[in-house]
């Protein structure tokens, strides 16, 4: 049996919830005998950028993908904007585990923005200059707009991250969920990506990151969602992203030095 | 070959091959980027159980109780094929593996069971079509095209074989996008709401329906060689999945017509007294094509894994 440390983070029960982006209610999945996530509530910021951060198997991936219906839950309840997921698929972006498609798969880098359209386009539209212009349009914005024609599995991996970025800038949403964008880029991407994710707060729109890397939480997000299996804490990076939840959610995997070291850069 | 001797003997079966290598490489197209192509080898064994229930059922040797047969039991074993890989979440090929080799020794042990000996239950009459004896004797030269009464004498694969065709194109010129996107990225194409699930079984289904609309046609030999070997050509040809479509097309369509002349007339042509058969013929020229590709392609080299630069 897991052993569960649980450390009340700052509640935002009883917040309007038709204002909430995505809001998490008592979700459990599991994949076989041990549930990967266990009786989590989770309720993101408006406008923020928060970051779900756990070990390894904590089930972060995991409680993305159930958010957003790609794997069944057990139990519990997903609300979107105050609203059930399906009536608000237009409004959110995903972007998956680079590692998680074929790269070899026979198309190009524009073919894959355009994805982000397809929405729009519906089953038999054609694509027009417009969105040909809208598709150039998000690729500029991630630093790739020369390698339109390029063949996606040409592309280092930085540079495939990117794509996955510009196709969910081309959708348009208002909720960004991206699981793990910076996992082996290059220094000069990962700066590409931040920026954007940036403007698209600064837009007004909601980003949550599955994110590994705990020396960058304080200087990229606003909000913290620590997870190990069960929600361990949740709130503003100041009140939630503290030595005792750290410990709590890692346990013996991080070190008391990596701890005091990440709470310096906190200030 | 003047046209009296071409249309009776060479047309329909020239038709009836290229119009069920081009059903198969269709759907074979997203079935090799889905790593599922040897559902075509699957089927072709877990028919055998559903042709025999079906002779069970109506006691007698026709078409298409057979064919409904076969196509019942290619559904059935699609279904299961998918519900454990996703219930055990295993590779698909080895739930295809576990069940194709379950049915077909479950047809075996049926037909074993059955008193067949009053009739001659062939089960090679449905399995392995023989093109070469889909001829169109009614007819007597190009004009029989448009004369009603010769039209009528056309073997009965030809417009089974054409309609099915016509619905593997309908689908995919329908689904194209849904069925490109849930391919590449199946996470995502959930998240915008493609129900994958059941656009991968629609996918599977509409590729059982041509494997045993073209077993009763040209035999499962071509069937299981153009979901594979066309697709499999076609993407050493290009980087894109649009023209990849369209080469191999191409390819099934090169295929099928060279190996019926190569197999009726090549054995001829070095001397030899007898033609081969046309089934195999196709088959193995498919397969020199996919090998020609695979060394002359134009896009044959890979990336392989992304680099971390």
């Amino acid at each position: 049996m897991l052993e569960l440390a649980t450390v009340q983070g700052v509640s935002i029960e009883g917040q309007d919830i038709d204002r909430c982006p995505l809001a998490i209610r008592g979700l459990t999945v599991s994949y076989g005998q041990k549930p990967a996530v266990f009786s989590v509530d989770m309720t993101v910021q408006p406008g923020a950028m928060t970051a779900i951060i756990g070990p390894n198997g904590a089930g972060k991936s995991t409680l993305l993908k159930a958010a957003l219906g790609i794997v069944s839950p057990l139990s519990g309840q997903v609300t979107v904007f105050g609203q059930p997921l399906e009536d608000q698929r237009a409004r959110i972006a995903y972007v998956p585990q680079r590692a998680s498609v074929d790269w070899d798969f026979p198309t190009r880098v524009i073919d894959v923005v355009l994805m982000g359209l397809s929405r729009q386009l519906g089953l038999l539209g054609r694509v027009r200059a417009r969105h040909m212009a809208r598709a150039m349009d998000c690729l500029n914005r991630v630093g790739m707009r020369e390698f339109a024609d390029r063949q996606i599995g040409q592309l280092s991996g930085g540079q495939q991250q990117r794509v996955f970025l510009a196709r969910a800038l081309a959708q348009d949403a208002d909720l960004y969920l991206l699981d793990e964008p910076f996992a082996g880029v290059d220094a000069a991407t990962e700066k590409a990506i931040i920026a954007v994710l940036k403007s698209l707060k600064e837009a007004g729109k909601t980003v949550v990151v599955v994110h590994h890397d705990l020396a960058t939480v304080v200087d990229y997000f606003d909000h913290v969602f620590l997870i190990n299996t069960r929600k361990v804490a949740e709130g503003s990076v100041e009140q939630a992203f503290t030595a005792e939840t750290l410990q709590a959610a890692y346990g013996g995997r991080l070190a008391t030095a990596q701890i005091d070291q990440i709470l310096r850069a906190l200030g | 070959m003047s046209g009296e001797e071409f249309v009776p003997l060479s047309l329909t079966p020239l038709l009836i091959g290229t119009f069920a290598a081009i059903a198969c490489a269709l759907p074979g197209n997203f079935l090799v980027l889905r790593k599922q192509a040897l559902i075509g080898d699957a089927i072709s064994h877990v028919v055998l159980p559903g042709i025999v229930v079906a002779f069970l059922l109506t006691g007698a040797i026709s078409t298409w109780p057979m064919m409904l047969g076969a196509a019942g039991a290619a559904v059935v074993a699609v279904v299961m094929i998918e519900a454990i890989r996703r219930l055990g979440q295993i590779e698909p090929g080895a739930a295809m593996g576990v069940v194709f080799t379950t049915m077909f020794a479950g047809g075996v042990l049926l037909l074993e069971q059955t008193d067949t000996s009053t009739v001659h239950l062939d089960v090679e009459h449905a399995l392995y079509g023989n093109l070469e004896s889909l001829i169109w004797l009614d007819a007597a030269g190009w004009s029989s095209l448009l004369d009603v009464q010769a039209l009528a004498g056309l073997p009965p694969e030809l417009p089974r074989i054409a309609l099915t065709m016509v619905g593997v194109i309908l689908f995919t010129w329908l689904f194209w996008r849904p069925l490109k996107i849930s391919t590449f990225d199946e996470g995502f194409a959930r998240t915008i709401g493609i129900r994958t699930g059941v656009l991968g079984m629609a996918l599977v289904i509409t590729a059982a329906i041509a494997a045993v609309a073209a077993f009763d046609a040209v035999g499962s030999i071509i069937v299981i060689a153009m979901f594979i070997c066309p697709p499999a050509a076609a993407r050493m040809m290009t980087n894109r999945l649009e023209t990849q479509i369209v080469w191999s097309v191409l390819f099934a369509t090169i295929s099928a017509i060279s190996g019926y002349v190569l197999a009726g007339y090549g054995p001829l042509w070095l001397g030899g007294a007898d033609a081969v058969s046309a089934a195999g013929m196709i088959a193995t020229i498919s397969g020199l094509l996919l090998a020609l590709t695979a060394v002359l392609g134009p896009c044959r080299t890979r990336s392989g894994a992304p680099s971390q630069v």
